[in-house]
């Protein structure tokens, strides 16, 4: 069972990583990092500040982008060309193999990240010729990202394993955008009375709270991230993928591969 | 015990985007395979052999009904471990050699790490493809994907294959080699249940065979059974004209050329059509049985449903015939 997880995972990585369209996506976030320290020579004084932003949050976005667009092919792609008729018609179960397609694709963003940290801290020795002390903090907000791809990962596969790519990237997106403003939805709800503030409320907990995955502007500016959020983060990540991975499978079990 | 075993098999698919209706693509479908044998499905296109494949494999749910492979209900995915399935016009991960996706099906199919790489090779040697092991799959043509295709149905030596189509998209060679593969793979043991439209394939191959249309079972049977079933007749080939009156009125169709005369009758009119031809003092040159072949067979059981369906549409008892 793990190791037949395991082989689909290995495969679904080695799809990625012969893609070209990964190395394009590759190539422009690092080209953004490393182009980073020119940004900052325009703000003399900031230029940590401006490094750390726009490294991390490239990193971020193009994680995003990669995770969605793999994501979205993961399960139909392999229905569109009848390759699954043949993974599934051996001692594979459906749900083994929508875990390899998941872990297969973290694996890829885990990598992905992997080599844009180095960039992002290669830039970063570049402009300061040294690490300092609240350089670790850097590390906290890249392990929140990588979180945060693992539920984006997640819930792109749920949205893949019933509807079609397009509305798959879609709706993949739309979450994205709106788990990025889950505090502010609750804000709304505050405001809201009745049916409104109920829909409203529910919904803001529903979505991902990216919000509170997103520390970077606080790394930034050299402020500590608590243990406290890391813990919640990490729960956090773990419940929500576990979650959207179930449903995935619920849906997918049942489905007739026509 | 038997290799396959399918009882009121059903599936309909629902059509249609605004107002949904059920079409039904397989209909109570029953059949046995046994052990060891090579079972012809015969069926025009659209007849629902695609259909029962996937059901079979577990890709699809069946309405209604159950099916068992080696005695073991077909959603238990462990039956899975001893059956080899080729899709009809596969397509392959075309980022991948073709020893890597051999190596990766035996990884799924749980052959063990070391007879991988070995398997990997013999297999892809067996169906023609020596050479374009380390060829990425994006580059095979139509014919080498369906050689891809058996390879990849063999390589963790399961006892039961499951073809759709298996002949489809080969030239003539290829369809030849495919034929003999399929012969060895039987003089091995294992069972074969192969999907055609084409039957000149079936014909030489099987031992039994299920004759589907309109997703009905039509006939079932031993290939020379059928036939012999379906050809009670035979011809009579003799010397002297006075002879002809009396033979053909034994409802008997009849040709001369010159002396020569041929009649063919029924089975059961024979002794009466010889002793004719004594009584006329003609020249008894040859009795000869009347060789049905499969595709009349077919025809008759398609037309048979067609009529008995109501309202026939010619064209879609028309089947491909190639020789
Ligand atoms: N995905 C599908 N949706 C709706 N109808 C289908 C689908 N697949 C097949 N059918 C219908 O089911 C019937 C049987 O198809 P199939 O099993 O592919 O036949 P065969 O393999 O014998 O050519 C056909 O009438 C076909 O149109
Ligand atoms: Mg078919």
């Amino acid at each position: 069972m793990l190791a037949r997880i395991g082989h689909i995972a290995y495969n679904t990585y080695r799809e990625a990583v012969r893609d070209r369209v990964l190395y394009n996506l590759v190539f422009f976030a690092l080209l953004l990092v490393g182009s980073t320290p020119l940004f900052g020579q325009i703000s003399i004084g900031l230029e940590r500040i401006v490094l750390v932003n726009l490294g991390l949050t490239s990193i971020s976005i193009f994680g995003t982008v990669i995770a969605i667009f793999i994501g979205i092919g993961l399960v139909s792609k392999e229905i569109e060309r009848k390759t699954l008729y043949t993974v599934l018609s051996r001692p594979v179960r459906r749900w083994e193999f929508l875990l390899g397609k998941y872990f297969g694709l973290a694996g890829t963003l885990a990598v992905n990240t992997f080599f844009m940290a180095i960039g992002f801290f290669a830039a970063l020795l570049y402009l300061n010729h040294a690490f300092g002390r609240s350089d670790g903090q850097l590390l906290v907000a890249i392990y929140f990202i990588v979180l945060q791809f693992l539920i984006i990962t997640a819930i792109t596969l749920l949205f893949s394993s019933f509807s079609s790519p397009l509305l798959s990237a879609l709706f993949a997106f739309a979450l994205f955008f709106i788990g990025n403003f889950a505090d502010d939805l609750r804000g709304l709800a505050g405001i809201l009375k009745g049916t409104q503030h109920w829909l409203v409320m529910g919904l803001s907990y529903l979505v991902p709270n990216f919000g509170a995955m997103n520390v970077i502007s606080q790394v930034a500016h050299e402020q500590a991230v608590s243990g406290a959020l890391v813990l919640q983060n990490s729960i956090y990540a773990l419940f929500y993928a576990t979650a959207a991975l179930s449903a995935a499978i619920m849906i997918f079990e049942r489905r007739n591969l026509k | 015990m038997n290799a396959i075993e399918i009882s009121g098999l059903q599936k309909s698919y629902s059509v249609g985007f605004f107002r949904k209706t059920e079409k039904v693509a397989l209909k109570d479908l029953s059949l046995e395979v046994h052990e060891g044998e090579i079972f012809g499905y015969l069926g025009p296109n659209g007849a629902g052999k695609t259909t029962t494949l996937k059901l079979l494999m577990g890709l699809m749910f069946p309405t209604r009904g159950w099916a068992k492979i080696l005695g073991k209900d077909i959603d238990d995915p462990l039956v899975r471990a001893s059956v080899g399935f080729l899709p009809e016009q596969p397509y392959f991960y075309d980022y991948l050699t073709a020893a890597e996706l051999l190596e990766y099906y035996a990884q799924l199919s749980g052959v063990p790490a070391k007879e991988r790489g070995a398997r990997a090779r013999k297999m892809l040697e067996r169906v023609g493809l020596a050479g374009s092991e380390n060829t990425q799959l994006r580059k095979f043509s139509k014919g080498m994907l369906q050689r891809a295709g058996i390879a990849q149905a063999i390589v963790h030596d399961p006892k039961i294959l499951f073809l759709d189509e298996p002949m489809s998209g080969l030239d003539p060679i290829g369809r030849r080699e495919v034929r003999d593969l399929i012969q060895e793979l039987h003089d091995e043991g294992k069972t074969i249940f192969f999907s055609t439209h084409i039957l000149s394939d079936a014909e030489t191959l099987c031992d039994r065979v299920a004759v589907l249309n309109k997703g009905e079972l039509r006939g079932i049977g031993v290939v020379a059974d059928l036939l012999a079933d379906s050809g009670n007749k035979v011809e009579v080939v003799w010397q002297g004209s006075a002879a002809t009156a009396a033979v053909c009125a034994l409802n008997a169709e009849c040709h001369t050329t010159g002396e020569i005369a041929r009649a063919i009758v029924a089975k059961t009119m024979l002794d009466a059509a010889i002793d004719a031809i004594r009584r006329a003092k003609g020249n008894l040159i040859s009795v000869t049985p009347v060789q049905t072949t499969l595709e009349e067979y077919f025809l008759k059981r398609i037309e048979q449903g067609a009529t008995a369906g109501g309202n026939a549409k010619a064209d879609s008892a028309v089947l491909e015939v190639k020789t």
